[in-house]
């Protein structure tokens, strides 16, 4: 389906310039034929026109693993850090610089298992970033291990009889942990993404937004997907639900699947405010 | 005036006096022994003039963190110990291959793991060049006395503006907890540089361009946008597969420093010129080293003492002038051998080396190091 067809079949009208944020230079990217990364890019750099943001106060910040190369193809000020770790990172730039909007680009395995510890005390301490969290439940650049998202029972090239760790709720734990504002799209569903994602970025505060998406190369091939195509319909379109819909439904409806929207928002002090008002303006008796 | 600027201050307390002369403006650490009162005073310093304190879930999110804030344009701090030292390998590699400046204070207790938390050690010398992996840069500085940890931070912080990299500075427990009446420097007193300003315009900005030796860096946010990561890269940023630039990335970090060498060296010499006997010591052992020396020479031996406060680069030219011209060079360090192994290298053969160890949290005493003094001189 031709970019034109799209856009009149979803009342899209606006031609978007995506030049105008790429690296052009840079491409083409690295990711395989029918990985979901892409889609979720557009999704993002079209919600970053919407937010009004200008690229010299962008910051993008990215751990290790396919979805964090995102920051080698955009035009902002960015960074591609150390595995996990790109919360802390974000952090040091956010907390010396306030007034720049700092996105974070992560993936499942780099969010919820080695940076699981920056990924919650991020939340806690409810700093203004960005985090979008790719998660396609697998190690893709690795080469197909299991991640904290892998469901039961999947096939991964280090749980070759069955994966038996369950896996995590990204959101769940970030609205534990105290992020003000959590999230969750796929990357079937573009223009709700696109939505969120621009909703996250106006969000004060620490914004999660769990994406998910798929790994055709590893994940679909070791479990038996058809194609990419088969992927992204089992997985991303019957496998959630919008938190609209869900309202709806029948619990036995909603069982197995994953609410998609934004499932939690609140305003609660943001860090860097609280560090200029409470701690700067204690220590200078302001 | 002079008396306001007199302090009685621990190691430490010098340590952050150090930093706010320095122009320090970020901080982010984890809470170890025994370095905490560091990140205790500038947690009230900091507010008070514009800086940023953070305290984060762990060693190496506190590197990161003060990686993010250098990146911003801020002089960037963080403090640790032995664990917290070896959490911090990830986040110094990175800082290396970025060329972020960065200073990291490590107060050496016993180890190896947890060890012994609040006794003293010198045994993290040769993590401090190569506790990262793959070949990178260090540079790492060795006070030995309060004023010195004050002073010594400033030039920390000097170095790693002027040549884009992180810098440790190294001291045991001893001298961080011991307390000194030192005096603060009057601003302008001390040299402190900035970094560079990057002038040129954004389009034709390079972050690693290799025509500069140092490539000037531009904080996050002022209208370069550019790339940085912990790969390979080329003079925009971006990774490379090309294996010339490979090397020439690794390369160029190196020669950096090595081409600097000496003018990041720094030694204290005493009674050094006419000596049949040299001590090359650090921190507090250098201070038992340096009351050795005297008893020695008024028991009418020739001795001295080779104090660096730049230990890593490791000072080669000064040790190899002065296995010429020694019969022997004694090494006591509070680990089981690892300066003297270097001092054995550059020696290569032209003096007796011997080093004194001792790992049992206790200092080793000025008693100790004449004995072995007199053996030499006979």
């Amino acid at each position: 389906m031709s970019e034109g067809t799209v856009a009149k079949k979803q009342k899209l009208s606006v031609p978007f310039d995506y030049d105008k944020y790429l690296r052009p230079k840079k491409l083409p990217h690295i990711w395989c034929p029918g990985c979901g990364h892409g889609i979720v890019l557009k999704a993002l750099l079209r919600a970053i026109e919407a937010s009004g943001l200008n690229k010299d106060d962008i910051c993008m910040v990215s751990g290790i693993g396919c979805s964090s190369r995102t920051p080698g193809y955009v035009d902002f000020n960015t960074m591609h850090s150390l595995h996990g770790r790109a919360f802390a990172f974000a952090t040091g730039i956010k907390f010396a610089k306030p007034n720049m909007k700092v996105i974070v680009i992560t993936g499942d395995g780099d969010a919820l298992a080695i940076g699981g510890n920056h990924f919650i005390h991020t939340c806690r301490r409810n700093i203004d970033l960005t985090v979008l969290v790719y998660t396609n439940a697998i190690y893709g650049m690795t080469g197909g291990q299991y991640s904290p998202t892998t469901p039961l029972g999947d096939i991964a090239t280090t749980s070759r009889y069955g994966n038996i760790e369950p896996p995590f709720d990204a959101c769940k734990m970030a609205e534990a942990a105290g992020a003000s504002f959590v999230a969750r799209g796929t990357a079937y569903h573009t223009l709700e993404l696109e939505k969120t994602i621009l909703e996250a970025i106006k969000h004060k505060g620490t914004s999660v937004v769990d994406i998910i998406d798929a790994c055709p190369t590893y994940y679909g091939r070791m479990n038996k997907y058809k194609s990419a195509t088969h992927m992204m319909e089992v997985i991303e379109k019957d496998g959630t639900v919008s938190v609209k819909q869900a309202d709806k439904l029948p619990p036995e409806k909603l069982e197995g699947k994953l609410l998609r929207g934004v499932l939690y928002k609140t305003d609660r002090p943001e860090y860097c405010e609280q560090y200029a008002t409470q701690v700067m303006g204690k220590a200078t008796g302001k | 005036m002079a008396e306001h600027k007199k302090k009685l201050l621990q190691g430490n307390e010098a340590c952050v006096e150090g930093a706010i002369y320095a122009g320090c403006k970020f901080y982010a650490g984890y809470p170890i022994t025994p370095s905490t009162e560091i990140a205790e005073g500038l947690s009230v310093r900091l507010p008070k003039i514009g800086g940023k304190f953070i305290q984060m879930e762990d060693e190496i999110a506190s590197i990161a963190a003060a990686i993010g804030g250098s990146l911003a344009g801020l002089k960037s701090l963080t403090a640790t110990s032995g664990p917290g030292f070896s959490l911090k390998q990830e986040g110094l590699g990175y800082a290396c291959i970025a060329e972020i400046p960065l200073v990291i204070i490590n107060v050496m207790r016993g180890g190896p793991s947890t060890g012994y938390p609040t006794g003293p050690s010198q045994a993290d010398i040769m993590q401090a060049k190569w506790g990262t992996h793959g070949d990178h840069p260090a540079i790492a500085l060795t006070p030995a006395y309060v004023q010195e940890i004050l002073t010594e931070t400033v030039r920390a912080f000097n170095l790693s503006e002027k040549y884009r990299t992180p810098v440790i500075v190294l001291y045991d427990e001893i001298i961080g907890h011991m307390r000194e009446p030192i005096t603060i420097p009057e601003p302008g007193e001390l040299e402190v540089i900035d970094r560079e300003k990057v002038t040129c315009p954004p389009d034709e900005y390079f972050p690693y361009d290799e025509r500069f030796e140092v490539p000037p860096l531009a904080p996050f946010g002022t209208g370069y946008r550019y790339h940085v990561t912990g790969l390979n890269h080329k003079k925009d940023g971006f990774p490379t597969n090309d294996s010339k630039q490979i090397n020439e990335n690794n390369l160029r970090i190196m020669r950096k420093i090595e081409n600097h060498k000496a003018e990041i060296w720094k030694n204290e010499e005493v009674s050094l010129k006419d000596a049949d006997v040299a001590v090359f010591s650090i921190g507090s052992t250098a201070r038992s080293a340096n009351f050795a020396v005297k008893a020695a020479r008024e028991a009418g031996i020739k001795a001295g003492l080779l104090r660096p406060l730049t230990i890593w680069p490791f000072p080669d030219a000064a040790v190899k002038e002065l296995a010429k011209r020694v019969k022997a060079i004694i090494v006591p360090e509070l680990n089981l051998g690892q300066m003297v192994l270097e001092v054995e290298r550059c020696a290569g053969g032209a003096c007796k080396v011997e080093g004194i160890h001792r790992v049992d949290g206790e200092p080793i005493t000025p008693a100790q190091i004449l004995e072995i003094i007199k053996k030499h001189a006979k």
